[in-house]
């Protein structure tokens, strides 16, 4: 479920799901850079608060692929933060953001929440461009309102 | 005013409303008559639905003599791109590929 919260001056991105596994294995693919990379992206990220990393993806146009992070919040099992912030040339004016997941034994497995707040309205701006294309949105909203009110 | 991104996910998350929208991209102008046509409601729901999408500003109305003809405003969907091709869409795929090492992880 994909949940659009209002904050007074930044919004957050929540996504929330119950998978049968333990909190134990979860965190695990939280934590593990090998594991991280698999399911999310290349990375040099240690469970060390304050420990400086970067995520690495394909560059795209409007975004040279890179994620500046910094590690905030170890609890094995329970909870994780990071902070998810634009890299080089749009370090200055890009995102600023942080992430954080929570994870809570659930019936047979465990209720993964991932959060991702403080972002800014122009952050909205930012991302808006032609590379986007509407069509292409339009398609998606099936899936997306799905899972909404 | 401009739509926040929960007027314009909420105007599109029902069926119809959304498959009007998609005619009026798809189609360009249109009375609600011929919206009519096609839609399998009533010409008074379609009125109905196209004033949401108008709220949301997903959609504007031109008067030509009696009939009003709508058309798509894609750029409304403005508010929505940020947030979920980039983010919403992004997670949500990245939570798909999670769940899928966990099933191949040992225990």
């Amino acid at each position: 479920m994909t949940k659009f919260a209002d904050a007074t001056a930044t919004r957050s991105i929540v996504v929330e799901r119950v998978m049968h596994h333990t909190p134990e294995k979860v965190w695990r693919a939280l934590t593990q850079g090998p594991l991280i990379e698999e399911w999310l992206m290349k990375n040099d990220f240690r469970p060390v608060v304050g420990h400086k990393f970067n995520f690495r993806a394909e560059p795209m146009p409007q975004w040279n692929g890179v994620v500046d992070c910094e590690v905030l919040i170890v609890e094995p099992n329970k909870r994780l933060s990071y902070s998810w912030n634009a890299s080089g040339d749009e370090a200055a004016n890009g995102l600023k953001t942080i992430v954080t997941w929570t994870l809570t034994p659930a019936d047979g497995g465990t209720h993964i929440r991932m959060e991702q707040s403080g972002f800014r309205p122009e952050d909205e701006r930012f991302f808006q461009g032609a590379n986007y294309g509407w069509q292409k949105m339009v398609a998606g909203l099936e899936r997306v309102t799905a899972g909404l009110e | 005013m401009p739509a926040t991104p929960n007027a314009v996910l909420s105007s599109l998350a029902d069926p119809t409303r959304r498959a009007i929208f998609e005619r009026l991209c798809r189609d360009g102008e249109l009375t609600v008559r011929a919206l009519t046509d096609r839609a399998g409601v009533s010409q008074p729901a379609v009125s109905k639905h196209l004033r949401v999408l108008k709220l949301a500003s997903l959609v504007r109305g031109r008067r030509e003599g009696r009939e009003t003809r709508y058309s798509a405003r894609p750029q409304g969907l403005a508010p929505l791109i940020d947030w979920m091709a980039r983010y919403g869409a992004f997670w949500r795929d990245r939570f798909d590929r999670l769940e899928t090492l966990l099933r191949r992880m040992d225990q």
